[in-house]
């Protein structure tokens, strides 16, 4: 009897998230703009914000002594960042016309040439001429985890302050208007009990506030439901990317998507995917496996599957004599178009970038997208607050949104994703029709389905996985270490899940999880019991929020939990 | 300037301290390369012929330093930079341990000298020494030389093995006359026992428990394990997270780091979160029953099988055989 | 009273350290971080202050590093410090343990500290001596490894363990002191703590604003030279017993445990 994990809904209600002010009025701190998050979107705002205010001389000194500040959980900004990663030059551009793109420190090189192959077991076929959604000379290639840090720099020389190790945890509500966040508490032991080091934490209240949290947004998605944001939207699905950077001994000089092997093309396993091999200068190479998170099969693992992949031949050769120094994972929106929030401003509050699902997936772009949505979120501020400083009101963001390439390219890929769950040959093949044909044909609104209530069965996926040999395969466990990952052993767990649930739920838990966050007991396994418990080791989370679009609910730890991500 | 000086520690029974003999053999050794003697310092008031029996590990030359106290590290800088500046001694090379951490350094300031630390070998190059210092928790072997003389060296906990050659020491008594500073600290109490919390990171043998322990009464197999044979309890993440064991004894990458002579692994997978922890342990022996074990692949002696049946007769066995 | 606390900024535990084979320093280009030893020290320092048995004027964060090692001291004076001192100079580059000593001794000698405090080691290497061989510099008593330190009668009492078991030590000011992880648990920074870590004092210095000798360090004023590195010896594959009979198997253990003394 196949049962969806939606069934199994978490011990999680996101109404626990908008809270009024806690402290006393005299103890809250006062920022000018509070940025949640510090990623291309919401650093791409900080720093457009400071050189719009470089020109607003009597706004700046409105806005008060802390004019900005980003709002970063991770060790540092770029902690928690990764992607693939090619970047449309624009935002950059943008962002600092004076700097060519190649010049970027975070970029690795332009892309000159790039391949797409078909992949069966054994072998690869390039497709000629490559799809047009993977046609990537002119962009650049670069790491997200360096572009955070390096965007980070840029704005505290511009006078940003980057709050980092700093979780928002709770959104300030009053009269429905956002006025800020509350930092997370840090030093609560594992039952949630004050250890003797407990800091409680703080209201940050500000003028206005913009959620830039990334893919899936803990302050966001309770906002869009808070807010009935997403009305009349699809719901928002995902993909689970796991990634590795390798030191090779000879440079890639190209950029290569695959599609096909290791993943099954049955459409009863919508295993819809591909994978990306990227050039990062003379030295390094960087790949990853990216499957939609509506898979079918219970034992399939996206961690497992890209350690596979690295033993086919073809990427065998590219990484041959080299040393896996980088690993990560996360999920990208991927609902597209149909599950855009219908609205990306209320009042007190802008959404940007991942958290609003500002990706085309078809293209597996959305750096861009970030930086430029949070400098439209950066100009509609200055622009609403130099009228009024007290306005709460930034729709004029929305409209910009609406009227830019965001929504543009999104809308052409509008029905792209859909039909690649009915397997890749039909979904192949009717995904370039669309490109083709910029969306138009065959037109119409695919709907979406839910990844948590795609039914799961337990399949046999999980057999064809390498035993690791820990120097091209890895068990998740090693993964976990290279990402930087030391989360404080005794912290509360962060991970709301049902922990008794059938075994294919708990199975698809285990096995999509990359970070070995879930596990059935031995005897339980053994035994074939029908139900299970589910046991969670939080602090191997890397906060890939694969576990939210399954089903459960990733929440936040503690500020500076989780990886270190560094050239992901 | 020739030869190499030793500090002998001696405990308050007038006991020396194994690392210290280490030393004085080492230092024998290498000064017949380098030339010159072996000689040792002690402070305190030792017996002519307990600091004579120093000859026996290698020590041609022993210096007395009567009035200087033991215990404290700085009034024994004061005798060991008096000794060397006036026998124009070229190495002073230390054991290892708290206090021999603490001379070393404040012999680099008080003589303008290079100093190492962590040493696991000392070596003769063109005639001087070179020492071998792992580094990056030893995942290199950097090769370190001095620019001048002295040049001071201080060795890891058992680095250095004592060897009894014979022979008695010359014992010259020393008049230090100490700074003024190195009388402003003053041991209260010295090498007082504290009950039962052994600490995990000074025990010679450990008996770490994992996952395979099956439950929280497996840990008695260890304490038993452990107990026969002198050694400490230690365990992985899992099974502390799981509440079977207490966190001080949690070793790994979130716990504390370990270099035991045994660590003996019962029912540990060896999760690299686990082995960066213990890698450095001089014998590693794992029973596991999953032949697939990680572990396995880095342990010195790996025992496939049931750990439940294994390890209570190895408890007997090593109790019979230490009768 | 004056509490000097030595701080450093190491590479991240989550990076994967190595040496530059050109200098044979450490690559120090990845995620940087204040030392978490110095954070015991920082804490410890924090106690003295709050507990009252002596008055602390002040609580300064002194640190010798490159430019981004300002960062290090914005997270000390986050954590409670009221001002930093930062000695900051190319020449510094390249000290060893003896030149580093020396020059930290000089900068804390300007500041005229009534108690230096210091993490016993750092996630970079140079453990256990720094405090001593800058005591001996500023002729004062210390003591390393410290876990315990009470305040009273103007004087310390510290606790530590030692080869032979737990020492108590009573120590005179002024003093350095290096402690242990096991001290005490340092607290987390509140956020306004660290939004106003930028607005304390920071006093940056070089090598001539202190009175450091420059030939005393530097590689050139060094005493010890990196000469190579190697891999560590490679280690034996183990051997595998599978337990069959299980009298003999622990018969091949206990004979194995024999060979290697460890009975």
């Amino acid at each position: 009897m196949p049962v969806a994990p939606s069934e199994f809904p978490p011990p999680f209600d996101p109404a626990d998230v908008i809270v009024g002010p806690t402290d006393p009025e005299d103890e809250r701190i006062e920022v000018g703009v509070a940025i949640v998050g510090g990623g291309p979107a919401g650093l791409a705002c900080a720093n457009k914000l400071m050189q719009l205010l470089e020109n607003e001389p009597e706004l700046l000194e409105k806005l008060g002594e802390v004019p900005v500040a980003v709002i970063e959980k991770g060790k540092v900004a770029g902690a928690h960042l990764l992607s693939g990663a090619n970047v449309d030059p624009s935002a950059l551009e943008r962002l600092f016309p004076d700097l060519a793109p190649a010049d970027w420190p975070p970029v690795y090189q332009e892309v000159t040439k790039d391949a797409t192959y078909f992949l069966t077991k054994g072998k690869a076929f390039p497709l000629k001429p490559p799809p047009p959604n993977f046609r990537k000379e002119g962009t650049y290639t670069l790491s997200v985890s360096k572009l955070g840090r390096f965007l980070s720099e840029k704005a505290e020389e511009a006078g940003v302050y980057i709050l980092t190790e700093t979780a928002a945890t709770k959104l300030l509500v009053e009269d429905r208007i956002v006025r800020g966040v509350r930092s997370g508490d840090r030093g609560r032991g594992k039952e949630g009990e004050e250890l003797g080091n407990f800091e409680p934490g703080s209201d940050v209240v500000a003028k206005a506030t913009v959620l830039a949290e990334g893919t899936i947004g803990h302050l966001t998605y309770a906002a869009m439901d808070y807010f009935e944001m997403r009305d009349g939207a699809d719901p928002q699905v995902w993909e689970l990317g796991v990634k590795e950077v390798w030191e090779v001994p000879k440079p890639l000089d190209r950029v290569i998507h695959t599609l096909g092997w290791p993943l099954r093309w049955s459409p009863r396993y919508k295993e819809a995917g591909g994978s990306f091999i990227y050039p990062m200068g003379e030295d390094k190479v960087c790949f990853g496996l990216v499957v939609g998170l509506d898979t079918t099969d219970a034992t399939f693992s996206v961690h497992d599957a890209l350690q596979l992949f690295k033993t086919h031949p073809f990427i065998a050769k590219i990484i041959e004599g080299g040393k896996r120094v980088g690993w990560g994972a996360k999920t990208i929106p991927s609902g597209g178009y149909w599950a855009l929030p219908k609205r990306f401003s209320v009042p007190g509050m802008l959404i940007a970038g991942d958290a609003a699902g500002m990706v085309n997936i078809a293209e597996l772009a959305g750096i861009h997208y970030a930086m430029h949505a949070g400098m439209y979120a950066a100009e509609a501020i200055v622009e609403s607050l130099k009228k009024d400083i007290d306005s709460v009101n930034f729709e004029s963001y929305d409209a910009m949104i609406r009227g830019s390439e965001i929504e543009k390219d999104l809308y052409r890929s509008r029905n792209m994703k859909q039909p690649l769950t009915k397997g890749l040959i039909f979904g192949g093949a009717m995904g370039s029709a669309m490109v083709a044909t910029k969306g138009a044909f065959p037109g119409g609104h695919w709907k979406i389905e839910d990844n948590a209530e795609v039914p799961v069965f337990e399949g046999n996926a999980g057999d064809k996985y390498p035993k690791p040999d820990n120097e091209v395969t890895f068990n998740k466990l090693d993964s976990v270490f290279l990402s930087g990952n030391a989360t404080r052993d005794d912290a509360p767990n962060h991970v709301r899940i049902q922990t008794r649930v059938p075994r294919e739920i708990a199975q698809t838990w285990v096995s999509m999880c990359p970070a070995q966050v879930y596990e059935i007991p031995e005897d339980q396994l053994e035994n074939g019991a029908a139900e299970v418990d589910v046991h969670v080791t939080a602090s191997n989370c890397v906060q890939c929020g694969a576990i939210t679009a399954k089903g459960g609910r990733l929440t936040l730890p503690e500020g500076g939990d989780g990886p270190l991500y560094q050239e992901t | 300037m020739a030869g190499i000086l030793v500090y002998a520690l001696h405990d308050d029974e007038g006991n020396f301290n194994k690392n210290s003999l280490g030393a004085i053999s080492e230092a024998a050794k290498l000064a017949g390369e380098v030339g010159g003697e072996a000689a040792a310092l002690v402070v305190g008031d030792v017996a002519d012929d307990a600091c004579a029996s120093l000859g026996n590990y290698g020590a041609a030359k022993v210096y007395r330093a009567k009035n200087v106290p033991e215990g404290l590290a700085q009034p024994i800088v004061d005798a060991m930079a008096k000794v060397i500046q006036d026998e124009g001694i070229s190495y002073a090379l230390f054991g290892g341990g708290l206090l021999g951490f603490e001379i070393g350094a404040g012999l680099t300031a008080r003589l303008n000298a290079g100093v190492t630390m962590e040493v696991t070998a000392v070596k003769v190059q063109d005639g001087k020494l070179v020492v071998e210092r792992p580094i990056l928790q030893d995942s290199e072997i950097a090769d370190v030389g001095y620019v001048s003389e002295p040049g001071i060296i201080i060795g890891r906990l058992n680095a250095f093995d004592a060897n009894q050659s014979g022979g008695t020491a010359e014992v010259v008594d020393v008049d230090v006359e100490l700074s003024e500073w190195s009388s402003k600290a003053k041991l209260v109490q010295r090498g007082e026992q504290r009950g039962a919390d052994v600490n995990i990171e000074d025990a010679d043998i450990l008996v770490g428990g994992g996952r395979g322990l099956g439950a929280k009464e497996g840990f008695e197999l260890c304490e038993q394990l452990a107990e026969s044979m002198g050694g400490a309890v230690a365990a992985t993440r899992a099974v502390v997270d799981a509440g079977w064991y207490p966190y001080a004894a949690q070793i790994g990458q979130t716990g504390k780091t370990v270099a035991p002579k045994l660590y003996l692994a019962a029912g540990v997978s060896g999760a690299i979160q686990h082995k960066v922890g213990m890698q450095n342990s001089e014998n590693i022996l794992a029973i596991n029953k999953d032949p697939n074990a990680p572990i396995f692949e880095f342990s010195d002696l790996g025992v496939v099988g049931d750990l439940h049946k294994i390890v209570p007769k190895l408890t007997e066995a090593i109790k019979a055989k230490k009768g | 009273m004056k509490i000097c606390v030595l701080v450093k900024e190491v590479p991240d535990a989550a990076v994967q350290k190595r040496i530059d084979p050109n200098t044979m320093r450490l690559d120090r280009s990845g995620e940087k971080n204040l030392n978490p030893f110095d954070t015991h020290a920082l804490e410890a320092a924090m106690q003295i202050k709050e507990g009252g048995a002596i008055p602390v004027e002040e609580v300064v964060a002194v640190t010798m590093g490159p430019s981004s090692a300002v960062r290090a001291l914005h997270k000390a004076v986050a954590l409670g410090a009221d001002r930093s001192v930062h000695l900051a100079d190319d020449a510094l580059a390249g000290s060893d343990v003896c030149a580093t000593g020396y020059a930290l001794a000089k900068v804390l000698e300007s500041e005229s500290p009534d108690l230096v405090l210091l993490g016993q080691q750092s996630d970079d290497g140079e453990c256990y001596t720094i405090g001593a061989v800058v005591a001996d510099h500023l002729k004062m008593p210390s003591l390393t490894q410290v876990i315990q330190i009470d305040v009273s009668d103007g004087k310390l009492r510290c606790e530590r363990q030692a080869e032979y078991g737990y020492d108590t030590v009573e120590v005179e000011l002024p003093a350095v002191i290096s402690v242990g992880d096991a001290i005490n648990e340092p607290r987390y920074p509140s956020l306004k703590a660290i939004m106003g870590a930028k607005k304390k004092p920071l006093d940056s210095k070089a090598t001539g604003d202190v009175g450091i000798e420059a030939g005393q360090v530097g590689e050139g004023g060094s005493k010890t030279k990196v000469l190579g590195l190697n891999p560590p010896p490679a280690k034996e594959a183990g051997e595998i017993i599978e337990d069959e009979d299980t009298n003999e198997t622990v018969e091949k253990i206990v004979a194995w445990l024999d060979e290697r003394k460890l009975i």
